[in-house]
């Protein structure tokens, strides 16, 4: 008896189920698993009224009433599912539509396969994306409907490369359609996309199928190693730019002049001090200008560095001209004076030096990452050493610096004030210092200590290179920096730069003057 | 130099030791005159450093190397001595275990380093203390002699070198304590290390071995080998056109040198109760320097009287007006290269020969 009303109750079912093939609204009334099987039907209808439909189920919102029709509440207002129309009568018998796990599974997995079809091309691509880590087969007939409507050329790529995923992850697939998705792999190439194609040469049965694959993670390997490799010349580059505008000016005030200026760090703090100070002042007074806080702050530390430059060279370098190791003590001293006034004055923590929005952020360049900050800093670099070496060719400024150092009583005698010089060229050093420490400001802590960090990685760029000559201390920043970073993989960050100094010193004993020496009588002065 | 305030800086060495552990062990803690066991560590802090001192001296009073990488052989002769002191604590540190000291329980080692064996052994370490400053300081020093780094190049040099150390030490991997470096010390040869006694006795082993760096450093300055250095300091090619090899003799007494840093620096860890990597730190080598040269350079004499003078200087400076000791040490360094080439010796009257390191004639800045 039970039993035939088991089967009675199935019979009468019979229609409803026929039904759910075509409306997608049916099914809604049945056991949790017909409701899971009708929210995918609805996901998979692609109908516009399914999405406040499938979230007004999670939200436990949605009701069915005896002859099927879905209803959503909505506050106190009832509204019509198929229409999302307000009606004015409620119907009678409303029943909430049960849920449980698997139905808040379906319903989930459905909204992830709507996004597919969202207006929005960044969410179609972030659906399609979520499909491609996922590879759940379910998703593959929304995702064939999605791509045969989909117009955007880079959303349809993301999703064929979904499709790709899945076909690889079902394993009745045809060899041929595994051959076409292990292509579009291989086309994305990133290291989601290569650990599936391990996989899959793995455990893939068909030799063919396994061969592709493989080549394809070959190849994609090389690639990888290829892009790697531009990576770390570009972390190079940058890290070499940085060790280049610490030691431009000291490529000055050593290089040429031949002082040895231990304080030299605190120049380049001056100026991340200076950017500081100017982000502070334009904060208070003209909140709009902040934007260009960095370009105001580059003149400013220039001058600011440099009159302390200057004021260092008269007040005591210049009664040291000839005793570098007295130098060397002296400027030492100074350094630790200039450090405590600093921390006196503005405290020992690390001070905020904001980044303008236009330096935040990082571009994809091929499978190379390139923050915004890092390339600015490179192209600083270049335009500072490129200003440097301009003055010091072209301006008449240069000429006599250049003859000063060259043939002092010469140049002196030509009516040239040599002390005025060596108080500028100095000033020069320091000034490019301080915009040394504008560039710092961005990327390191703003303190007092900043500047001892990078005294003695300043003076090694500059023995490395040849004292005394500005296109040595260009290629030994920048060998050193990339030598650095590709060191650092290998042996670790600290470890990289105990050898890249160990290195050095063993370098120096080769070559006690440098990469690119200076030649001539000069030398032993 | 003269055989006066040579014979005067022995005394008071050696008598300022006694002195002051009779006063701090003879009187009751309530006397006038008795002397707190901190002050005795202080004052062996304070003759440790004018070893390490003496030692910069030795090279760059008298052969023109200005080092300004010294505290390295200083630091690594504390830790030889520091391996022994953290061996001899056993199982009273805090995990208890007899053989591993306290922070490789901590970072996970399962068993000692190679390079930490034998360190329970005193003789073993003493010899360390030794052969590990001399040994990097033969190979560093034979690398630079022989291809004629000198003069600045040689200073930067020398300071990269105890940078790459101070690097390597703040590393955990590297069995050194990393960061923290060695400490928590319970006793040294079998002797508490806490009691006043030892703390005396530790004062007058350093007084005594000072006594005998300064004797030791004193005949090698006056021998002929000591003229000939000072020829290398002065004129180094015209001393290798006479047919003498500078680099020999720059070598031997750098390698002297860096010994006696490291003997300094092994007498300086007991008393002082810690040894971490901040002692590699570039800024302790040149504060080091500025020692010699308040105290006056090529002195040997001078070099003990600057580094305990600015030492006192700064505890006292550092407890009365912290925020003021770098300006003041700053202005040391400024003031003393400007104004007092001779340093405080210089001063007294009988100045020293002044150590030239550029011939009169040289053109400035070129």
């Amino acid at each position: 008896m039970k039993l035939l009303r088991c089967l009675l109750v199935l019979l009468a079912l019979v229609p409803f189920a026929a039904r759910a093939q075509d409306d997608p609204y049916a099914g809604f009334s049945g056991g949790y698993e017909d409701i899971s099987h009708a929210i995918e039907a609805l996901a998979l209808s692609g109908d516009k009224r399914a999405v406040p439909i499938i979230t007004a189920l999670q939200n436990g919102k949605l009701y069915v009433a005896p002859d099927q029709s879905l209803w959503i509440r909505q506050d106190d207002d009832l509204l019509n599912a198929r229409t999302g129309e307000k009606v004015a009568e409620e119907p009678e018998d409303l029943k909430q539509v049960r849920v449980n796990n698997a139905v808040r599974r379906a319903a989930e997995a459905a909204m992830g396969s709507l996004d597919l079809f969202s207006p929005d091309p960044a969410t179609r691509a972030k659906a399609a994306e979520a499909v491609f880590t996922a590879r759940d087969p379910a998703a593959l007939p929304a995702l064939n409907r999605a791509l045969a409507q989909e117009k955007d050329s880079s959303v349809r790529t993301v999703m064929e490369q979904a499709r790709a995923a899945v076909v690889l992850a079902v394993p009745d697939s045809s060899d041929t359609d595994k051959l076409a998705a292990i292509a579009i792999m291989a086309a994305r190439g990133d290291l989601e996309a290569q650990s599936q194609l391990q996989t899959l040469s793995q455990a893939s049965q068909s030799p063919a199928v396994t061969k592709a694959a493989s080549d394809a993670v070959a190849a994609m390997a090389r690639m990888q190693q290829i892009w790697a490799l531009a990576q770390g010349v570009f972390y190079g580059l940058s890290l070499g730019s940085v060790l280049l505008l610490a030691a431009a000016g000291l490529a000055i005030t050593f290089g040429v002049m031949g002082v040895i200026n231990m304080a030299h760090g605190e120049m380049v703090m001056l100026g991340a001090y200076t950017t500081y100070v100017v982000q502070q002042v334009l904060q208070a007074y003209a909140p709009g200008l902040l934007g260009a806080s960095l370009i105001i702050a580059i003149p400013l530390s220039f001058l600011v560095s440099g009159a302390v430059g200057v004021a260092i060279e008269r007040t005591l370098i210049r009664f040291l001209y000839g005793r570098p190791l007295e130098t060397l003590l002296a400027t030492w001293g100074l350094s630790l004076v200039l450090q405590q006034a600093i921390r006196s004055i503005f405290g020992a923590n690390n001070q905020e030096v904001s980044t303008p929005g236009w330096m935040s952020g990082a571009t994809q360049w091929g499978g190379v990452t390139i923050t915004y900050n890092r390339l600015y800093i490179i192209v600083f670099a270049v335009i500072v050493v490129g200003a440097l070496m301009a003055s010091l060719r072209f301006t008449s400024l240069g000429l006599q610096m250049r003859a000063v150092t060259q043939n002092r009583r010469m140049a002196a005698a030509m009516g040239i004030r040599t002390p005025w010089i060596d108080a500028l060229t100095f000033g020069l050093g320091s000034g490019v210092a301080g915009l040394a420490g504008v560039a710092l400001s961005q990327i390191d802590n703003v303190s007092p200590n900043l500047g001892q960090g990078y005294i003695i990685d300043s003076f090694m760029v500059v023995v490395f290179g040849g004292v005394g000559n500005l296109w040595g201390t260009v290629v030994s920043a920048l060998t050193l920096g990339i030598v650095n970073k590709f060191l650092e993989p290998v042996a670790g960050a600290v470890l990289g730069k105990i050898v890249v100094l160990v290195l050095l010193i063993l370098f120096i004993q080769r070559k006690p003057r440098g990469l690119f020496p200076l030649k001539g009588r000069a030398v032993e002065a | 130099m003269s055989p006066w305030t040579f014979r005067l800086c022995l005394v008071a060495v050696l008598g300022g030791a006694a002195l002051l552990s009779v006063l701090n062990l003879a009187l009751p803690e309530t006397a006038a005159f008795h002397v707190p066991t901190y002050a005795i560590s202080l004052a062996g802090k304070y003759l440790s450093f004018a070893m390490l001192a003496l030692a910069v001296d030795l090279v760059w009073g008298f052969a023109g190397i200005l080092t300004l990488g010294h505290a390295a052989f200083f630091a690594l002769g504390g830790y030889a001595m520091g391996m022994y002191l953290m061996r001899q604590i056993g199982t009273r540190g805090v995990y208890g275990n007899a053989i591993l000291p306290d922070f490789m329980v901590f970072l996970n080692y399962k068993e000692l380093p190679w390079f930490w064996h034998g360190f329970d052994n005193p003789a073993f370490a003493i010899a360390m203390v030794i052969l590990v400053p001399a040994v990097l300081a033969l190979i560093f020093g034979w690398l630079a002699f022989r291809s004629r780094v000198s003069g600045v190049y040689l200073s930067i040099i020398t300071q990269a070198l105890t940078y790459a150390l101070l690097l390597a030490f703040f590393r955990n991997d590297m069995g050194f304590g990393g960061n923290n470096g060695l400490t928590d010390f319970k006793d040294i040869f079998g002797i508490p290390l806490q009691e006043s006694s030892t703390r005396c006795g530790m004062l007058i082993v350093t007084a005594i071995f000072l006594a005998a760096a300064l004797l030791v450093a004193r005949y090698l300055v006056t021998s002929r080998f000591g003229k000939v250095l000072i020829a290398v300091r002065d004129t180094e090619s015209r001393t290798r056109f006479l047919g003498y090899r500078p680099e020999r003799y720059k070598l031997f007494v750098w390698v002297l040198s860096a010994v006696i840093a490291g003997i300094g620096g092994a007498l300086y860890v007991p008393q002082v109760g810690i040894i971490n990597p901040g002692e590699f730190s570039p800024a302790n080598s040149i504060e080091s320097v500025i020692w010699v040269a308040v105290g006056g350079r090529g002195t040997l004499v001078g070099a003990v009287l600057g580094a305990v003078l600015v030492n006192l200087g700064k505890t006292v400076f550092t407890g009365a007006l912290p925020e003021l000791w770098l300006f003041a040490l700053g202005a040391l360094f400024i003031l003393v290269t400007l104004l007092l080439p001779g340093g405080i010796l210089g001063l007294l009257g009988r100045p020293p020969r002044r150590p030239k390191n550029v011939t009169p004639a040289a053109e400035p800045a070129e």
